[in-house]
């Protein structure tokens, strides 16, 4: 029989072998320690009779629910779904602008400044939009208003970041252009720096957009306007048919709406 | 003075303008947008913010173990959705699996799960399991699943070809091909992909219990139906601790991965 000849073995240094070790060992106590508590039995008995049903309703969609011209049929909702999305997406658009320029670290201003506005855009990002939109609603009361505010609100913590990030990447010689020429601040910002910043600022609108149409869809779960209202009240009712001429709706306006500002994100950049 | 000369006019510029701003309009109408209406009622709105600004520090104690679920929630959906997705993954990979049409499809079902929202997905799944914190494990995973493989897929593809055809030549078989060829190259961008899915789960698990899939947005909904603003100020605060202590762990785990 021919002797294999084998590679000869890697060297491992122990210190990375202990770190690996330790590393693993940690990884896998924090995953068994998430299996404590999470009670895996309390699944209802239906689960398996339920998830066909909704497969059954995706399978037979309630064709009657797409357009009744009533103002209460899928296509009126998926509008004002977008309409909602839209609006608040422009609201954020505009106000996320100052905010961006507060955040972004420039050679012109303390870094004490643009730390702050950092933190802000951080906590507004995390504060959830559902809390939010609850308190738009006690305020103006339940619809597709308070949705368009919570995602204006909302949107701001991401998009004056992405914002500011496209701020912090300019390149600085056409601002000295600007200056060498005699050119005021106002025109730095004229001719500088919005013009550069301008496809950045409409490319990361439109990816924001796309995320809002989703938010959306769920902001209806709270009464805040949007397809997610009749979602909800479907589910519950268990109309399945119902149930799934919704989904199929969703799925197939987010599918065009992430298409088409895909590619016009594509052409932008 | 000389002036520069004109830019030609733009008509693709001026159609999008006008498109735009007769969408605007259009929203505006279907919204029954009033914003005289939310400035008579902003002072209810400030209330509101003044009070979730005085939380009320009794309630920490009853909120920490739903916060601990929904930690827990956020692992267990990030680990089932991820080690579902790994496999998946390789089998949508147009250089692992040569045959179109099985990617194809594969694809496009991964496509349809992507496009639905993270509560959507807690609402369905409500519906389905009942209400608990299982409801959310299994809505995070499924999310997860849809964006580490997307993610992944597209990092299975970029990939050296070299060692895969080296290995090709030296007649190895298709696992071997994958053990050796491909997961070398992708395996810390999995895990990463992997952190970053977490540091989403996290967000987006502190709503789920909102709609009654477990864990701390249980608690936001009683508060906010009691009308108890400060201890909803509470959670928000804490929720937003978690996440920021979270995010610098992760961040720090992906940045040595890369290194």
């Amino acid at each position: 029989m021919q002797s294999v000849k084998r590679l000869p073995k890697q060297e491992k240094s122990t210190i990375k072998t202990v770190r690996n070790i330790v590393i693993f060992a940690l990884v896998f106590a924090i995953i068994i320690w998430s299996f404590t508590g999470i009670p895996f039995t309390g699944i209802k008995e239906q689960a398996g009779k339920i998830t066909a049903s909704i497969f059954n309703g995706l399978i037979h969609p309630d064709l009657d629910y797409v357009w009744r011209g009533d103002g209460e049929d899928l296509i009126s909702n998926l509008v004002a779904t977008i309409a909602m999305a839209f609006l608040g997406t422009s609201i954020s658009a505009i106000i996320s602008v100052p905010f961006a320029f507060w955040a972004a670290r420039s050679k012109y201003k303390h870094r004490f400044t643009s730390a702050t506005g950092k933190i802000v855009l951080t906590f507004i990002r995390t504060f959830p939009e559902i809390v939010l939109a609850l308190m738009f609603i006690k305020a103006v009361g339940p619809g597709a208003f308070a949705g368009v505010m919570a995602m204006g609100v909302h949107s701001i913590g991401m998009l004056a970041k992405l914002f500011s990030e496209a701020i912090e990447n300019l390149d600085g010689g056409t601002d000295e252009a600007v200056i060498a020429s005699g050119g005021s601040k106002l025109n730095v910002m004229m001719f500088s720096t919005f013009p550069q910043v301008l496809p950045e600022f409409v490319s990361n609108t439109l990816y924001r957009f796309e995320l809002s149409i989703r938010a959306a869809t769920t902001l209806g779960l709270v009464g805040a306007g949007g397809i997610g209202t009749p979602l909800v009240f479907a589910l519950s009712t268990r109309a399945w048919s119902r149930v799934g001429i919704i989904l199929i709706g969703i799925i197939v306006m987010v599918t065009l709406v992430d298409f088409v500002s895909g590619s016009i994100r594509k052409r932008l950049v | 003075m000389e002036q520069l000369p004109k830019k030609p006019l733009n008509l693709n510029k001026w159609i999008v303008t006008v498109v735009m701003i007769l969408g605007f309009i259009y929203s505006v109408m279907i919204t029954q947008l009033d914003f005289t209406q939310l400035f008579a009622n902003l002072g209810d709105f400030t209330e509101i913010l003044v009070k979730m600004c005085s939380p009320d520090w009794g309630y920490l104690d009853k909120i920490t173990n739903p916060l601990l679920e929904t930690i827990k929630m956020s692992i267990l959906g990030t680990l089932i959705g991820s080690v579902i997705a790994f496999p998946y993954a390789l089998l949508v990979s147009q250089n692992i699996v040569k045959n179109k049409i099985v990617t194809g499809v594969f694809r496009f079902i991964l496509n349809i799960i992507r496009t639905i929202p993270n509560l959507l997905l807690g609402a369905i799944f409500v519906a389905i399991i009942g209400i608990g914190a299982v409801t959310g494990v299994f809505a995070l995973a499924v999310f997860t699943f849809g964006m580490v493989s997307k993610l992944f897929y597209e990092a299975i593809e970029t990939i050296d070809e070299g060692p895969i055809e080296a290995l090709t030549a030296v007649g190895a078989s298709k696992m071997q091909i994958i053990r050796y060829g491909v997961l070398p190259q992708v395996m810390s961008y999995y895990i990463s992909y992997v952190l970053y899915a977490f540091e989403i789960n996290v967000r987006s698990s502190t709503i789920l219990g909102y709609i009654g899939a477990g864990g701390i947005g249980l608690f936001l909904e009683r508060s906010l139906s009691m009308y108890r603003y400060d201890r909803v100020g509470l959670i928000v605060l804490v929720t937003f601790i978690v996440i920021l202590v979270i995010d610098e762990i992760s961040n720090r785990s992906r940045e040595a991965l890369t290194k």
